[in-house]
């Protein structure tokens, strides 16, 4: 067969590596399409012979069962389209509240794991070698059996009257707006707009003067202020105080009043933020590790303190090292928190679950369920690798 | 040296793809000669065994849905498997299903899955059990991973139409109560307005409970597990004021806690809980065998034979039960797809009813569960088995 071809002037086109590359990813993508309608093909026919065929037509008959906790109003003649959302809200609530509290926990720790101090330094390393070793799901369920460990709701262990904790989770008393909350927004504006002037203002002289500075603590003090001085004024004015607090009281079986935080949404909580932050941490510690020892000996020689260093020099470098992977942080952090469904926190997963288990339609819940994540996830992305471009800009 | 590697990588493609394609076809010629093979196995009974009646039915799929009429599949399944695969309670459930101390399975519920397995074999020991949660059972019974689901399951219309499921004959008719401490005073469910309640998910227990306090205008907080155990757990723990399940469950799960005086079950029925086992539809002879399986039970105890006085009634000249037992020429057995003497294989492997509920739930064990609506219907229960003839 060699032979033959060397004979010929015209290469056959079974010889030649252009045609055999595409012919090689044509047969691929055939191969695969194949692959997948059998798939499609065989899934269907037993859903069919299981008299199971796939229809949204479920998402409006009424959902029947209960959600322990939503944030927007849900009972159960509500339709099983509205109890999914409660469950993506859900979600939402302890994925968000997540990435923030493990940004500031894992930053920390990662800056701890740099520091001069030996017992600091070897703390920090001790939390991130433990917690990364441990699979996350059993760090869930240890917090929500530590749970357990709280006393009864009627001997919740009362802290100031403020805060109680119990084996149900936590009551702590909430603010709440009264009559006079009107009177006050315009004071809110008023110390908004002051507080950005302020940092504008400051933001153009620094860079008039080609020096650094800090503006932001200043302005977020001038917004506090204009607020608490028209919170007095409200009250001499109206005589009632604009945001009062909602203490909760004790009934026979549970609180009423005040903000409620379920054990199962604290243990979740809490087991993911300490778990990502120490992941967050490694992060840290190796952006800042990343930038060359030639910049902090710069800064130190041109009089730059420790902390501008850190804040000027150091760390706008490091952020760009620093983004990536944080990504990957934040994301894993939302898709974790399906393993809310171990300790009964109601996310969307949980939720999904109960649909599909009540309709027994498996294949477009699971599509919704999968779909839910991926715009999560595609969101958090798209956020973070904006940020990513706009920090990269500064780069030289 | 890499253009031979092409030739060789392009050649293992095209019989890639050949593969693929042939496949098809292969897969489309199968259905119609599926009916052939399946046909003959409905008369001989579960004796003849075609294995590639039960390895066809699932390439049969790709060529539509022809296959629907799948008599035998189920049935021939499980014969040249060897084993019947029977999905029961993955929590303990003591008197229903639970695993005793030497890990063997023991309970009402796992008494079923014996008297099955007991018609196909005559062998009760051929059973594989399948721990399953509330929210899984469903989806390993549509998915054929286990062949039939004796788990305390409630018997309604959503289950048995929108779930594809197909419900046999009750076996245990029960409601749904709730279980309290006694120190909390609460003596209705009224008492329990503003209350946090335990329930597991994936169960009719949940969606009753929201029921009935929305009917009754009372509040409550629901806390939902996953499984049984953790429930009990949590209401141990005092994580909630209530616990509701089944009162057969409660019944059970208050012999777990650690102090079963302190707790108490309401005097309330929440709803309609008729339990019993179920498999997946599209599957007649399957079904009919397993329905006939358990109203053989109940037949027995009406006809008074059990297990110890089986021996005397197999020279009985009585006609019903020369039937019933597939004496003589009687071959009533082989029309649901069983042996004729299946009857006689259930009672020698697990008794009749009586036998089952007593030695499970009666009177010597822990639980002591009066038989209630569970008795025959000639004394004004509602345990009625339509002939054997």
């Amino acid at each position: 067969m060699a032979t033959e071809a060397r004979q010929r002037t015209a290469t056959p086109f079974y010889r030649d590596s252009r045609s055999i590359a595409s012919i090689l990813q044509v047969g691929f993508a055939i191969a695969v399409m194949v692959g997948l309608w059998l798939l499609y093909t065989n899934m269907m026919d037993g859903l069919r012979r299981a008299n199971l065929l796939p229809s949204f037509a479920f998402l409006t008959q009424p959902a029947g069962f209960p959600i322990a906790e939503s944030v927007i109003p849900y009972d159960p003649t509500m339709n099983y389209g509205q109890a999914f959302i409660v469950g993506v809200i859900n979600t939402l609530r302890v994925a968000v509240t997540g990435i923030i509290l493990a940004t500031i926990l894992g930053l920390f720790l990662g800056i701890c794991r740099l520091s001069n101090n030996w017992l600091l330094r070897n703390a920090a390393l001790v939390y991130v070698e433990i917690v990364r070793n441990v699979p996350l799901l059993l760090q869930l369920i240890f917090w929500f059996l530590l749970t357990k460990a709280f006393p009864r709701v009627q001997e919740s262990i009362n802290l100031g009257g403020l805060i109680y904790l119990h084996n149900r989770g936590l009551t702590m008393a909430w603010p709440e707006a009264h009559a006079s909350f009107t009177e006050w927004t315009p004071w809110l504006w008023a110390g908004l707009l002051l507080g950005v002037a302020y940092y504008v203002a400051r933001r153009i002289q620094f860079v008039r003067r080609d020096r650094p500075g800090i503006a932001l603590p200043w302005a977020l003090l001038l917004v506090a202020g204009t607020a608490l001085a028209g919170f007095v004024a409200t009250r001499l004015q109206t005589g009632d105080w604009p945001v009062v607090l909602n203490l909760p009281e004790l009934q026979r079986f549970n609180f009423t009043g005040g903000l409620a935080v379920t054990a199962s949404f604290a243990a979740l909580l809490i087991g993911l933020v300490i778990y990502t932050a120490a992941f967050i941490s490694e992060v840290v510690r190796s952006g800042i590790q990343a930038v060359n020892k030639g910049q902090r000996e710069a800064a130190r020689a041109l009089g730059l303190t420790n902390g501008q260093t850190l804040r000027l020099v150091i760390f706008p470098q490091a952020l760009r090292i620093i983004i990536p992977p944080l990504t990957s942080q934040y994301l894993n952090l939302a898709k974790n928190s399906s393993l809310a469904v171990a300790i009964a926190y109601p996310d969307l997963f949980y939720v999904g679950s109960t649909i599909n288990n009540q309709t027994g339609q498996a294949v477009p819940v699971i599509l919704m369920l999968m779909g839910s994540y991926l715009v999560l996830s595609l969101l958090t992305s798209l956020v973070m690798n904006w940020y990513n471009r706009r920090i990269q800009l500064v780069e030289r | 040296m890499k253009r031979q590697m092409l030739v060789v990588l392009t050649g293992a493609l095209a019989m890639l793809l050949t593969a693929c394609g042939g496949q098809t076809p292969q897969a489309a010629t199968q259905p119609p000669a599926q009916p052939t093979t399946a046909a003959p196995a409905t008369t001989q009974g579960p004796t003849a065994a075609p294995a590639t009646a039960a390895t066809a039915a699932p390439s049969a799929a790709a060529g539509g849905g022809q296959a629907q009429p799948a008599t035998g599949g189920r049935i021939q399944t499980i014969i040249s498997r060897g084993k019947l695969i029977c999905g029961v309670n993955a929590s303990a459930l003591p008197g229903f299903a639970s695993v005793d101390s030497t890990g063997t399975y023991k309970g009402f519920d796992i008494d079923y899955c014996k008297a099955i397995a007991a018609a196909l074999f005559n062998d009760p020991s051929k059973v594989e059990y399948r721990p399953l949660s509330a929210a899984d059972r469903f989806t390993a019974l549509q998915t054929g991973e286990i062949d039939v689901l004796n788990r305390n399951s409630t018997f309604t219309l959503q289950r048995d139409g929108a779930l594809g499921l197909e419900w046999m004959p009750t076996t245990f008719y029960d409601g749904q109560g709730m279980m309290v401490r006694k120190s909390s005073n609460i003596k209705t469910l009224e008492d329990l307005n503003g209350a946090t309640i335990c329930v597991q998910t994936g169960t009719t227990t949940e969606l009753n409970l929201a029921d009935n306090f929305r009917a009754r205008g009372l509040k409550f907080t629901p806390l939902v597990f996953q499984t049984n155990d953790e429930v009990v757990a949590a209401y141990e723990a005092d994580q909630c004021n209530g616990f509701t399940t089944d009162k057969s469950g409660l019944v059970s799960s208050q012999t777990l806690l650690k102090n079963p005086a302190e707790h108490q079950i309401l005097d309330v029925t929440m709803s309609k809980e008729p339990l019993g086992p179920a498999v997946a539809q599209g599957d007649q002879q399957w079904g009919d065998a397993v329905r006939w399986i358990v109203f053989a039970t109940f037949q027995a105890e009406e006809f008074g034979i059990t297990s110890a006085n089986l021996g005397e009634f197999t020279s009985s000249t009585v006609p019903d039960i020369q039937r019933f037992l597939g004496l003589g020429d009687n071959k009533l057995g082989a029309g649901v797809g069983l042996s004729n003497d299946f009857v006689q294989r259930v009672i020698k492997a697990v008794g009749n009813y009586e036998e089952i509920y007593n030695r499970n739930l009666g009177p010597s064990t822990p639980f002591n569960l009066p038989r209630g609506l569970n008795t025959l219907y000639t004394k004004g229960g509602l345990l009625y088995s339509p002939p054997f003839r």
